[in-house]
């Protein structure tokens, strides 16, 4: 496999008052140009310092990230975040944010009319011709949700970032993004990173799904790829064997193999007989 | 007729607004009224219990007698302004009738000072040390909210030079300005220069701290946004840091501004400098039977004008904001 981006042995500790957190440990990943890959885990594994690292907002301990065969050691405009919580500024509208992202990447390189007509191609893309000169608090999660991915997108990034980018939308709002999401990726062919909670949203959207263990010294448990053809559609696959056993292989993983060790249940149910439990583990994220 | 009176038999109620309706009303112009009124009446018989060597405490009515005499006084004054300078024309061009080659001059006019001259020089002191304390005061908020090296250094000075009284500076500022402030035409009285920095002086501190902690809270996630733009440090400043800090900004000039105002009066009542301070301690030493009602007037207009700045600033905020339905109080 050729390797556009490259995580190898990725370790990263975080301060603490009692010495050092180990929150993630030797994490190893290919990923090749165009693909698209979901980082999925339990809350607290170090699926977003992953990314963060991979962003350039934190810096890995030991190991390093390459990308196109250059370290990434600050954050930069070719690899951009999706954030989780849309993060527009709420003082410009959906055009302007975009707009801030653009002038900032193709300043003389575009001619004015140029950049204009870009912003407004990528406002498109996600369907938000209709509301581009709307502020934030004029439009609704979904919508500041697509100005986000617009802004990201807009970047022409090598690697787009996507740190749960439909975690705080309806069910509705995030089936019409993932399909969104599904025609940009096809049509403009970007390498995607992408983190999620939703089994579904993992097997519909990769290519490879990357399952993490629990932290401590969280690390990468399995990988798993998704052989399905695309275009790909939910309600058919909704229907297909190999996409329900696709979905069985990381409902395994993350609940029989990962289960997280601090259930409520039987935490009360040790606690109750007295029993030393297991210590209770810090989290990260 | 009888239609309405048959309706009004069967429901009663139907001639009284809503309920609704009632509480709009009196939560919007009924409950301030009440209090306005109540206040004047208990101000009205408090005051009768009151004596003092200068007679009874004043009133309301006293104090209203007292504000319109103050404006009369004031347009006489204008009044003989005027003559005055007639008078000295129509000399003048006697003497130049007499004598064409004959110099004339004009010699100002120099009357005592009226109510509302003393109101106007108080706001024009006040917005000048404001105005140059927010120039210093909102620059060094941002370089110390931006910079955790510059707060260090400065965090120990400011903490200190926030809770100095106005009055201690007062003596301090009259001796440099005097000493430093030398000049055969000078442009600004120096009784202007001492009120104006001693203002300056005091309101500088909520500014600067409020700034310093709207630019050093701004969200993590727009932060992170610079960060993944890689902004430069201009375009970080002016479209991240300052719109979110924008509020808190104004929340210390508002504070500033009602400080300088504070500090003014104090001041001039001091220093006797003019302005409306000078104007209550010139009353007080006056000290007529009418001295404390034209006082009372002088509070009245200070806490009025202290309000009006406020609320200026406050349509201000809401003007430069780009949160048009923030709410602002």
């Amino acid at each position: 496999m050729n390797s556009y981006l490259q995580l190898s042995e990725v370790c990263i500790d975080f301060p603490t008052p009692k010495g050092p957190f180990r929150a993630l440990d030797k994490v190893s990943l290919d990923i090749a140009q165009g693909e698209f890959v979901s980082l999925i885990g339990h809350s607290g594994c170090g699926k977003s310092t992953v990314l963060n690292i991979v962003a350039g907002l934190y810096q890995a301990t030991e190991g390093g990230v390459l990308l196109e065969d250059k370290e990434v050691n600050s954050p930069g405009p070719e690899r951009a975040v999706v954030f989780q919580n849309h993060s527009l500024l709420p003082w410009l509208t959906a055009y302007e944010n975009v707009e801030l992202a653009v002038k900032r990447v193709f300043k003389g390189k575009k001619t004015k009319a140029e950049m204009k007509a870009w912003i407004e191609h990528n406002l498109h893309l996600v369907h938000m011709d209709h509301a581009m000169h709307k502020r934030p608090d004029e439009i609704s999660g979904g919508m500041k949700q697509r100005v986000g991915i617009a802004r990201a997108l807009a970047m022409e990034p090598k690697v787009l970032l996507m740190d749960e980018p439909f975690g705080a939308l309806d069910a509705l709002t995030r089936a019409h993004l993932q399909d969104s999401l599904m025609d940009i990726h096809r049509a403009l062919g970007n390498t995607v990173i992408m983190i999620t909670h939703d089994v579904d949203e993992a097997v519909l959207l990769s290519d490879r799904i990357v399952m993490m263990t629990n932290g401590p010294a969280a690390t990468i448990g399995e990988i798993l790829t998704i052989d399905l053809e695309r275009p790909r559609r939910r309600v058919e696959l909704s229907d297909d064997t190999h996409y329900n056993h696709l979905r069985h292989e990381v409902l395994a993983f993350l609940y029989e193999r990962q289960r997280k060790v601090e259930d409520i249940g039987s935490a009360k149910k040790s606690r109750e007989a007295g029993s030393d439990s297991k210590p209770k583990l810090a989290r990260t994220a | 007729m009888i239609a309405t009176l048959t309706s009004l038999r069967q429901n009663p109620a139907s001639l009284m607004p809503s309920a609704a309706q009632v509480a709009q009303f009196a939560k919007g112009l009924m409950l301030p009224l009440i209090g306005i009124v109540l206040f004047l009446f208990i101000w009205h018989n408090v005051a009768q219990l009151i004596d003092t060597s200068l007679g009874k405490f004043p009133g309301p009515t006293q104090v209203w007698e007292q504000s319109t005499n103050l404006i009369a006084e004031h347009n006489e004054e204008r009044q003989r302004a005027v003559e005055f300078y007639e008078r000295q024309e129509a000399r003048n061009a006697e003497t130049l009738a007499a004598d064409p080659s004959a110099e004339v001059t004009i010699r100002p006019y120099t009357g005592k000072r009226t109510f509302l001259d003393q109101i106007f020089t108080s706001l024009y002191t006040v917005m000048a040390g404001f105005i140059l304390a927010s120039m210093i005061a909102v620059p060094l908020g941002i370089l110390i909210g931006l910079n955790e090296a510059v707060y260090a250094a400065f965090n120990p000075l400011i903490q200190l030079f926030k809770p100095v009284s106005p009055l201690a500076w007062l003596p301090l500022v009259t001796m440099v300005v005097s000493a430093v402030y030398v000049t055969n035409d000078p442009l600004f009285s120096k009784s202007f220069l001492n009120s104006m920095f001693t203002v300056l002086l005091c309101c500088l501190w909520p500014t600067v701290v409020n700034t310093a902690v709207g630019v050093a809270n701004v969200s993590k996630d727009l932060l992170n946004v610079s960060k993944v733009l890689s902004l430069p440090p201009l375009t970080h400043t002016f479209k991240i840091v300052l719109p979110s800090a924008l509020p808190l900004m104004f929340t210390g000039l508002r504070l500033s501004l009602g400080i300088a105002w504070m500090v003014l009066i104090a001041a001039e009542m001091l220093a006797q400098n003019p302005g409306l301070g000078k104007f209550v301690w010139d009353e007080f030493q006056n000290g007529s039977s009418n001295s404390l009602s034209r006082i009372m007037v002088a509070v009245l207009a200070i806490g009025f004008i202290g309000f009006l700045l406020d609320r200026s600033m406050l349509f201000l905020q809401r003007w430069v904001s780009w949160d048009k339905n923030a709410v602002l109080r």
